[in-house]
């Protein structure tokens, strides 16, 4: 065979669109191959759910009062369970200390070396991580939401739906660019595992996954709900029973979004300067 | 046209200095002391398209330093470098579509999935054509020969059957220059062999210009012509393997065989024994003395056969090392 090297072509724009969402692809069977991984994640997600029931049911019946900050003990429980689909969209386990891990280990090298960008091509894979695990959890979901039905009193009409879905999506990328531009530490620290750890702790509750903010004293929930943090369980539930509605559901979704771009390029922009310290330091 | 053009390339690190004991870890989080290692310090070479230039050098002399600033993954402290027309620290697109570099120690294979979807996931990487895949995939599996392993899930290979998928699998997009870091390290000899058999033909058949580092000296007298000595981030040798041994190996080895029993006692004063089994020596002898220490040994000593050889070529580069690790002492001291 005479001495031949192929030059590939260039691709247009289109096809690297195409060409990340050809990865979500390769990524979403990937992902599939770890199906019991799937059913048992799934299953150990509703047990820290019964023992919270357990505690509403609790504070509702000693203390009888028919409402809680505005939350009636049905609303409560639906609210409980709807932070799950919230978590479901928003949540990102691994994204933060994987990226610090790679940039450790240097795996990083990989996005260095090969034609694509780290960012999209992790937005890519949690995206497939994302609809594998929707795919597979939906009937269990399904069940559980079934047995509860009687706690949902009104249905939401076609706006909210719509306005649900989109609080849902946006709350997937506030959450995935918060989680990449706190991975990003890593450029910086040797070991983030504890700083990693306080944030989680504090998510827990300043998302509201816990209990509803309003549950706080107004001052601490105002301040909350000026933090996109919210987005990441709260303000998506909140949607769904109908306690944001007009105005301030537009003014919500249109602060979402700019919290998804703010973060966004606050990610891009850790990321170019590590990088930058990366190549001069390490490697 | 050269394929990379190095020049006066070097690399500083900064490198954090622990203290001991508890006192000074403490003393550490307030006020950190550095120290200045120079990895790189000052090479300037070129390869031509086509050659395969092997990297010779003791552990921490600036290889993979070298490797990594002209694949462009960090920047040097000073100097230039062109590498496919392209300055690699600027990590254009055009040109991380043209190199590859494997790491014998680091896998970019999925580690559960058979080695397929990897491949599969690179051809998206890299925007190959399809129809160019299946062809550039059917050759290489045909030419590694693990066509029928792609099936398996990666962890379940041995660890040359990896190694064949990882080159596998950086030759897909059919790069001109490859860099390789170690590519046979801890293999066995017969997945070595392999490996070296492979790399040769597709340089042979596709003219891709390789440059490697290994510490096998097999691999080298495999598959370079021309070998690239480093010691302390400094070029000592850069010509063929063969001149190696003209440079810098002073002595030759004087293979002696007396009659059973029949070794002198006192073999020592002709030169070092480098190795001794049975009536048959190897001494280490002057190259200037050869001549004279045959006859005197001749002279005096009844010796059935004799023959005089170059020592093996990784003791001559083993000295170059010791000798460049002294003088790099003695600039230091």
């Amino acid at each position: 065979m005479p001495p031949q090297t192929l030059e590939l072509p260039v691709p247009t724009w289109q096809q690297s669109v195409g060409k990340y969402l050809k990865i979500l692809r390769v990524s979403l069977i990937e992902r599939l191959t770890y199906r019991a991984d799937f059913f048992v994640s799934t299953f150990l997600r509703f047990l820290p759910l019964l023992t919270t029931f357990l505690l509403w049911e609790a504070v509702f019946a000693s203390s009888g009062a028919k409402e809680i900050s505005g939350f009636s003990h049905d609303q409560m429980l639906a609210y409980l369970l709807l932070v799950q689909i919230s978590r479901m969209f928003s949540s990102m386990p691994g994204l933060a200390s994987g990226i610090s891990r790679d940039i450790r280990d240097g795996n990083l090298k990989k996005y260095l070396l090969q034609p694509i960008d780290m960012i999209a091509y992790l937005i890519s894979y949690r995206g497939a991580h994302k609809i594998a695990y929707i795919a597979t959890s939906a009937a269990p979901y399904g069940i559980l939401f079934f047995f509860f039905r009687d706690k949902f009193n009104v249905m939401p009409d076609l706006t909210t739906w719509a306005a649900y879905l989109a609080s849902l999506l946006m709350g997937f990328m506030v959450g995935f660019f918060f989680e990449a531009a706190v991975g990003m530490a890593g450029f910086w620290l040797l070991e983030v595992t504890s700083l990693l750890y306080i944030i989680h702790t504090l998510n827990f509750i300043i998302s509201g996954h816990m209990f509803p903010l309003d549950l706080l004293n107004p001052a601490l929930a105002g301040f909350l709900k000026l933090l996109p943090f919210q987005y990441l369980a709260y303000f998506p539930a909140m949607i769904f029973l109908g306690k944001i509605q007009g105005q301030e559901l537009a003014n919500g979704l249109a602060v979402e979004f700019a919290w998804a771009f703010g973060l966004f390029l606050t990610s891009r922009y850790l990321y170019r300067v590590g990088l930058r310290r990366y190549s001069a330091y390490g490697g | 046209m050269a394929i990379v053009e190095v020049r006066d390339l070097a690399k500083t690190y900064r490198v954090f200095q622990k203290k001991e004991g508890l006192f000074g870890a403490f003393r550490g989080l307030v006020r950190r002391e550095y120290k200045e290692v120079n990895a790189v310090a000052g090479v300037s070479f070129s390869v031509e398209p086509g050659e395969i230039v092997g990297f010779l050098g003791p552990n921490g002399a600036g290889k993979t330093t070298t490797l990594k600033m002209l694949s462009g993954l960090i920047y040097p402290s000073h100097g230039s470098a062109e590498v496919l027309g392209h300055v690699p620290w600027e990590r254009a697109d055009a040109f991380r579509r043209k190199f590859a570099l494997v790491m014998g120690q680091k896998n970019q294979l999925w580690w559960d999935l058979p080695a397929q979807d990897s491949f599969r996931l690179h051809r998206e990487i890299y925007s190959i054509p399809p129809d160019v895949f299946d062809r550039t995939v059917g050759d290489l599996t045909e030419m590694f020969e693990v066509g029928s392993l792609l099936r398996q899930p990666v962890r379940e290979l041995s660890l040359g059957e990896r190694m064949k998928m990882e080159l596998i699998a950086s030759l897909l997009h059919q790069p001109q220059l490859l860099l390789l870091d170690e590519p046979t390290i801890g293999l066995d000899v017969v997945a070595q062999v392999t490996i070296q058999k492979c790399l040769r033909e597709y340089n042979t058949s596709r003219g891709v210009t390789m440059l490697l580092t290994s510490h096998y000296m097999r691999d080298v007298e495999a598959l370079c012509k021309r070998v690239l000595v480093i010691t302390h981030g400094k070029l000592v040798y850069d010509g063929p393997l063969s001149g190696i041994t003209e440079q810098f190996g002073r002595d030759k080895l004087v293979h002696l065989q007396f009659e059973a029993d029949g070794v002198p006692t006192d073999i020592e004063r002709y030169g070092a024994v480098f190795e001794r089994e049975g009536p048959t020596v190897d001494l280490r002898v002057d190259r200037a003395k050869v001549a004279e220490v045959l006859a005197a040994v001749l002279d005096r000593h009844t010796v059935l056969d004799v023959s005089v050889q170059d020592p093996p070529l990784d003791q001559v580069i083993a000295r170059v090392f010791e000798e460049g690790k002294a003088r790099h002492a003695a600039a230091n001291a």
